[in-house]
């Protein structure tokens, strides 16, 4: 249980991250927090969006879905279920590779590093590990 | 296994907590009035030229094309542009004698060229240009010395009659900085290296003009570039 509910507190940030970026990128917040300024020149790239859709929406998408699968999943007719552990190692394992697809883009393509994606990555990342943990409880 | 009713009150509060900062924090982002911030070091991306070639005024048949490379926060160009391009745009412009092409080319040190050169592209998509680009040069003086350039061309764009919600958006995406980056990489590639520099017919020309000069500058090419067609 212990690792759902992780997982619901680290989705829940990450849904916070990615509609801040979103919310930048629609135009409702100035200039993005971001030191060295490395946020903008990725947010504002060609790449910052996959398929046609804003990557900062791919992402508030997401998480609240992985927000949603953690939460049902604490419920106690779900708790010793095994459903909502694979949902969760399947969702996160395609964030993982999401990610490492968009950390390629900034380190070789786009030359810059934005800090919020950056911190995104880890939390993807960390939701992973707990997936994974969450299915070997449930094995 | 279930977790105990104390463990799932502290997970509830935990994220009522997560909930409460994360809300509160973007609360606070959508209430602060924009600052937007034009970034230089963008890679530039073939989509950000596609099609775009400057902004132009004058006929499409004119015989003579003048590409004007400029800084809204250089006082050269801001004297020419106010002094010599109303003489110039009656005598040559508006008769079909030259046309003229307006390219970014911001200096590193003005720190509010290209929130301007944005502020006009954004102008632009409403097709409202050259009303915003001559109310930044007319209000140089005010804005180039305060603390608030952007809400300044703000205050511009709606003056010029802008819709607002869409300049805002438009200027907080920044969609524009690689394309103003690539009108400066262009114009250095061409060998501008300050403002305001025209290009005709491939050479160059830098200093400073007056509407004389550039009709005595027409006035010799016209005749070749007639025959030249």
């Amino acid at each position: 249980m212990i690792y759902r509910m992780g997982a619901a507190v680290l989705s829940l940030v990450g849904l916070f991250v990615s509609a801040y970026l979103y919310l930048y990128k629609i135009g409702r917040i100035g200039a993005l927090a971001c030191g060295a300024g490395g946020c903008e020149t990725v947010q504002t790239s060609v790449w910052s969006r996959f398929a046609g859709v804003e990557v900062a929406l791919i992402g508030v998408i997401g998480y609240a879905l992985l927000f949603g699968v953690a939460l049902v999943g604490l419920r106690p007719a779900q708790a010793a279920r095994r459903w909502p552990a694979q949902l969760l190692a399947a969702l996160t394992g395609g964030g993982v590779l999401f990610t490492i697809y968009l950390t390629y883009l900034e380190l070789f393509v786009i030359h810059a590093i934005c800090r919020w994606c950056v911190g995104s990555a880890a939390i993807i990342v960390s939701l992973f590990a707990l997936a994974l943990l969450d299915l070997r409880r449930t094995a | 296994m279930a977790a105990s009713p104390i463990g799932m009150n502290r997970f509830y509060t935990i994220l009522g907590a997560v909930a409460v900062v994360g809300i509160g924090l973007l609360g606070y982002q959508l209430s602060k009035p924009a600052t937007v911030s034009i970034p230089a070091n963008v890679t530039v991306q073939p989509s950000d030229t596609a099609g775009f070639r400057g902004y132009v005024k004058g006929s499409d048949s004119a015989a003579v094309e003048i590409t004007e490379y400029a800084d809204y926060q250089c006082p050269f160009c801001q004297t020419f542009a106010t002094l010599q391009m109303p003489t110039i745009e009656e005598r040559l412009i508006k008769t079909g004698r030259l046309r003229w092409r307006y390219r970014d080319f911001p200096l590193q040190q003005h720190p509010y060229s290209r929130i301007a050169a944005h502020s006009a592209a954004c102008a632009d998509e409403q097709g409202k240009f050259w009303p915003q680009h001559e109310r930044i040069y007319e209000g140089q003086s005010e804005w180039a010395a305060s603390r608030d350039g952007a809400g300044i061309f703000r205050r511009y764009a709606r003056e010029v009659g802008l819709d607002l919600a869409k300049y805002d958006a438009c200027m907080s995406s920044g969609k524009y900085a690689g394309r103003i980056q690539a009108s400066y990489e262009e114009g250095a590639r061409a060998g501008v290296s300050s403002t305001p520099t025209l290009l005709v017919g491939g050479r160059l020309y830098q200093g400073r003009f007056d509407s004389d000069a550039i009709t005595r500058l027409v006035d010799s090419l016209a005749p070749r570039a007639t025959s030249a067609r």
